[in-house]
């Protein structure tokens, strides 16, 4: 007999609604994320794409782009076109930094040949998300307005189905998407030297602040260098993500975000 | 937008305002960007919409007499990684940099040490870059730095913004064997004239149009 499919939205009986928890004092850095590698966790950086072989990148496990289709819409297929700028290569170095064993995988969305409208990051996102990708890292985007709703419902497409969006914010205080959705984790930069620390913001919608100053950053050529971007805060957030699923598998979105919380190092001092 | 609004628009654009008047504005923008980080200099490009390179058009300090006009392809540089990427960067040290491209500044006579580069966005399409070289070291270092840059190349954008209509503009003008050029030249001088002139003009103006529309019926 196949199960009956739910009618409604319903809370469920009180054994279904148990839930394993640890206590509030129980989540540490320790606990969270210490000795963890990243080992099991697939990580999808979203950008321009990662250069293949880079050093401080290492492995690649997937590499694609989106591109125009037979009928002129967005697709995604796999490529070898490696990095149109260099963004995605520094962004997933930080990763690879973060979360040595981790499986990393890109989706060019910039400089792809099909930028421009949009189009090319909405498509390249829900890709990321139907692969079913534990950490998606997003270190761009889009004051378009017209594509808050897509962008907003694939969010939540995200949350509900276990895939961790981690997106920059602004540097300025603007309207620009995904990172002011509460489905995603949003990140600026602090202005402290410390790749290790991570600062819950009490005041949203910027939610997590990150190392993004005098980072040193994989550069294309299979060079390194040290710049300040307040984009390079993301990936230090989506690589501590990745630690905490691979040490803790199972984890919803929701769970990431409160252990992030939770082991702030702001949130912990003032204890 | 049809045909006649399409003229009327690019008309009324070319007579509101000359390259000149909008080289002013560039330049104003990057004497400042300059003032401001106590930099060497200050550049700002535009990506050309028909072979799609970026092209200085403003400098100011080291390159202001020769720079405005030359041209580099789009995805080389510090300048393309900030157009493509949409990210706003600073690299204090170029000389571990690969991204940098050391030929092109070579070219301009002049090899910065550190950069500061932001790009020019305007209703989410990149026009352009904003860049500051050899920024003073205490003004270059922080994400505030950078968001002040961010901040400042948001007016640029703006800027860069009527120049780029403006040379559209220009374009549909040329366009019609020069004969609308002409007629935004005439709009124009009348525009500037004193107010004997400018009525002298408009009756001369108003005869000619009945004589056509006389001549049409």
């Amino acid at each position: 007999m196949t199960a009956r499919p739910p009618l409604t939205w319903r809370l469920g009986l009180e054994d279904d609604i148990a839930v394993a928890a640890s206590g509030h004092a129980g989540v540490t850095a320790e606990w969270a994320w210490r000795g963890a590698t990243g080992r099991g966790v697939r990580v999808c950086v979203v950008d321009s794409g990662i250069e293949p072989d880079h050093p401080m990148v290492g492995r690649i496990d997937g590499s694609y782009a989106v591109r125009a289709g037979a009928d002129g819409g967005a697709v995604v297929v796999e490529s070898e076109a490696g990095d149109s700028c260099g963004h995605g290569t520094a962004c997933a170095g930080i990763i690879r930094s973060i979360a040595p064993e981790c499986e990393l995988h890109s989706v060019q969305v910039l400089g792809a040949g099909f930028s421009g409208t949009g189009d090319a990051f909405v498509t390249g996102l829900r890709w990321a998300i139907d692969q079913g990708f534990d950490v998606v890292s997003l270190s761009l985007s889009t004051r378009r307005r017209h594509l808050a709703e897509p962008l907003r419902e694939l969010g939540d497409l995200a949350y509900f189905r276990g895939t961790v969006l981690v997106a920059s914010a602004h540097n300025l205080p603007v309207e620009s998407f995904p990172w002011r959705f509460s489905s995603v984790i949003s990140v600026g930069s602090h202005a402290e030297n410390d790749p290790d620390l991570i600062l819950y913001n009490p005041r949203p919608p910027v939610e997590f602040f990150a190392h993004g100053s005098e980072v040193e950053v994989a550069w294309p050529g299979g060079g390194r260098t040290r710049c300040t971007g307040n984009s390079f805060a993301t990936p230090h957030v989506a690589g501590r993500c990745a630690l905490i699923m691979s040490k803790h598998p199972g984890l919803t979105p929701f769970q990431v975000k409160t252990v992030l919380y939770q082991t702030s190092q702001n949130v912990r001092e003032e204890r | 937008m049809n045909a006649n609004s399409e003229i009327v628009a690019a008309i009324s654009t070319a007579v509101a305002g000359s390259d000149q008047d909008h080289r002013v504005l560039l330049q104003s923008i990057v004497d400042t960007a300059r003032v401001i980080f106590e930099a060497s200099a200050s550049s700002i490009f535009l990506v050309n919409e028909e072979h799609g390179d970026l092209v200085f058009e403003a400098v100011s300090g080291e390159g202001e007499a020769f720079l405005v006009g030359r041209r580099f392809p789009s995805t080389k540089g510090i300048a393309g990684w900030v157009l493509n990427s949409r990210d706003a960067l600073i690299v204090n040290d170029l000389s571990t940099s690969t991204v940098f491209a050391r030929d092109i500044a070579e070219s301009t006579a002049y090899v910065p040490g550190a950069l500061m580069a932001a790009p020019l966005i305007y209703e989410d399409e990149a026009l352009g870059v904003l860049e500051v070289l050899d920024p003073r070291p205490g003004a270059r270092t922080g994400i505030d730095e950078l968001t002040l840059l961010t901040l400042f190349a948001g007016q640029a954008s703006a800027a860069l913004r009527i120049v780029q209509r403006n040379r559209h503009a220009r374009r549909i003008l040329d366009g019609a064997d020069g004969e609308l050029g002409e007629l935004a030249a005439i709009v124009s001088t009348l525009a500037q004239g004193d107010n004997g002139r400018r009525e002298a003009g408009l009756r001369l103006i108003r005869s000619l149009h009945e004589l056509l529309v006389d001549n049409r019926s």
